[in-house]
């Protein structure tokens, strides 16, 4: 069930230059999973809708959720100067996630571009903890793909307890210089660098692909998915006001018409933000 | 202490609706508060066949408010009445449904496809949504086309109709005398203010529609001055909105003539403030000793 409720900071810190990492006390975290988002509300009264950012990572034991957003105005400004102990006010939790049932016995492939990097982090711990209780059949393979704009690769480390991390860097300083295209390209199981006569373990396997990330990486991933014809999930972001479906603001194209607007419009908090690739025009 | 109130008629618990487009038909807020608690609902605008409204961004945020340019997106009247309709059904409250349309005829259609609708207790007629280029506001800037289109409604409504004004009008007296005179039943206002925002960085306009709709707290003072004014030119009753997110505000508006109020942006803001707004106007009315709410309506002059 949704609600309007007050978390406490439990503690903030500065990843990279503009990113931010906030673990924030609240009974949101029962019921969060990977994909999910929460409404960030200001305490600056001029600013009034809640602040849209994705859950980076739930702790059920601690009842806490870490979010990492990027400050892109006055509101996400305010939240990187809050400390521990401090209270925010969420409305949560919102949006559908992703579904984990989906990828049971695939080898799957993570993607992250930028601020759309953090809701991939729980998503790997998600699926190796459903791992540890799978039979070897539905056990799922994961490679994990992030894109970055430079060497400041936040979150790596934490992606690495959960499967292969392979970088991407716009100026090449780490990883391939480029996108998370780029990686696919070159690392993938039909890659330039796979010795495709051999099962290589070192290449990346993609059965299925989740991502979240800026507009034009999501397209290239749609492409990709439609021309290696596998499933892709993919997180959409849009401005929004009310979070829950009702305003229509949100609204993403749809191939097909939607079941709930009856015209080929989808609301992005609701209805996702994560959609089939192929359910969505983009 | 009586906080029902009557208009045209048709008698509400108490005089908090909501404002249309914000609140869908009542589905998405009914997992945060007790639907039944509400005077009335007023659904998001429904017409004759689906429109699938503008392209985003159709919103943003201002300085103590928002812009929006949906464009009305609507399932179309037929999925409506199954669906909405029926999940209204569950609840003791009255339905306002707000129509719109691109022609008169559109406006007739819905309103006829809803006069032996039992659930329907009156219909807002959306003649002031800035966001769509036929029909709306063109009908509602004009006191010559706000005529005609009243008359026609009211040919055809079994319901009792308010007409829901836009402030962006030279003289919105002159807009309410012409549907009081056309027949309309109560009147609502006010609708949202057009505005536009640009962003700087991309240079380009930060709706895909260009300009929006302004609503939320910054348009309070602008709103609570048309209620007055129009509760000085007409005898038929008003429902006020704008800006209104706690009861402080609502009272304004009562005690500057309105008979009911809406909440609307602020639905996006907190989920709950159509319930807060209740028990803050039950809780003035016990402090002041006001036994009836209707002694507060239009009570400064």
């Amino acid at each position: 069930m949704k609600k309007k409720t007050t978390a406490i900071v439990i503690s903030q810190k500065n990843l990279a230059p503009g990113i931010f990492d906030m673990w924030l006390e609240t009974d949101l975290a029962e019921n969060a999973h990977a994909g999910q988002f929460v409404g960030v509300y200001t305490e600056d009264k001029s600013l009034l809708l809640p602040r849209p950012i994705s859950i980076c990572e739930v702790d059920h034991e601690k009842n806490a959720i870490r979010i990492v957003y990027r400050v892109a105005g006055r509101g996400t400004d305010e939240f990187s100067k809050y400390s521990a102990g401090e209270k925010v006010k969420l409305l949560g939790v919102l949006g559908n996630g992703y579904d984990i049932g989906k990828l049971l016995g695939k080898s799957v492939v993570l993607m992250g571009g930028g601020i759309g990097i953090p809701p991939m982090l729980e998503l790997a711990k998600e699926i190796n903890a459903h791992n540890e209780a799978l039979t070897d059949g539905d056990k799922m393979k994961v490679s994990i793909v992030l894109g970055y704009r430079d060497s400041m690769t936040f979150l790596k480390e934490d992606f690495e307890k959960y499967g292969k991390v392979y970088i991407a860097s716009e100026d090449g300083s780490v990883g391939t210089k480029g996108n998370v295209m780029n990686v696919m390209a070159s690392e993938g199981s039909d890659g330039e660098s796979a010795d495709k006569t051999a099962d290589n373990e070192d290449t990346i396997k993609a059965d299925i692909i989740c991502a979240c990330g800026p507009m034009p990486m999501l397209r290239a991933i749609k492409v990709y998915a439609e021309e290696k014809q596998i499933p892709a999930y993919i997180s959409l972001e849009e401005r929004m006001a009310c979070g829950v479906g009702a305003c229509l603001g949100c609204v993403v194209k749809t191939k097909e018409v939607d079941h709930h607007s009856h015209v080929n419009n989808a609301r992005i908090c609701t209805d996702g933000p994560v959609f089939a690739a192929e359910d969505v025009d983009i | 202490m009586n906080t029902e109130i009557e208009i045209a008629g048709v008698k509400w618990k108490n005089p908090v609706t909501v404002g249309s487009g914000t609140f869908g038909s009542g589905m998405e807020y009914d997992e945060f508060i007790d639907l039944n608690r509400l005077g009335a609902i007023t659904t998001k605008g429904v017409a004759n066949v689906p429109w699938p409204g503008n392209p985003t961004p159709r919103v943003t945020e201002v300085y103590g408010g928002m812009l929006n340019a949906i464009g009305l997106q609507n399932p179309g009247i037929d999925v409506f009445c199954e669906r909405d309709l029926k999940f209204l059904e569950k609840y003791d409250t009255r339905v306002i449904v707000n129509v719109c349309g691109k022609s008169i005829q559109d406006y007739v259609d819905v309103v006829e496809r809803l006069s032996d609708e039992k659930k329907v207790d009156m219909l807002e007629i959306n003649v002031s949504c800035p966001n769509v280029k036929e029909g709306a506001i063109a009908f509602g800037q004009k006191a010559e086309a706000l005529t005609e289109i009243t008359k026609e409604i009211k040919n055809h409504a079994k319901q009792p109709i308010i007409m829901k004004l836009s402030p962006n009008v030279t003289d919105i007296t002159e807009m309410a005398r012409a549907a009081e005179a056309a027949g309309a039943d109560a009147l609502s206002l006010i609708n949202t203010i057009t505005g536009m925002k640009i962003d700087i960085n991309r240079r380009t306009f930060a709706l895909a529609n260009k300009t929006g709709g302004m609503s939320g707290p910054a348009i309070k003072p602008v709103a609570v001055r048309m209620v007055y004014q129009v509760a000085q030119a007409v005898k038929i009753p008003i429902i006020g909105m704008g800006g209104i997110s706690n009861a402080e505000d609502a009272l304004e508006f009562i005690l500057a003539g309105a008979s009911a109020v809406s909440v609307g942006a602020a639905n996006f803001i907190n989920p709950y403030a159509t319930v807060e707004v209740i028990n803050g106007i039950e809780e003035y009315m016990k402090k002041n000793h006001v036994e009836d709410i209707k002694e507060l309506i239009g009570a400064v002059r």
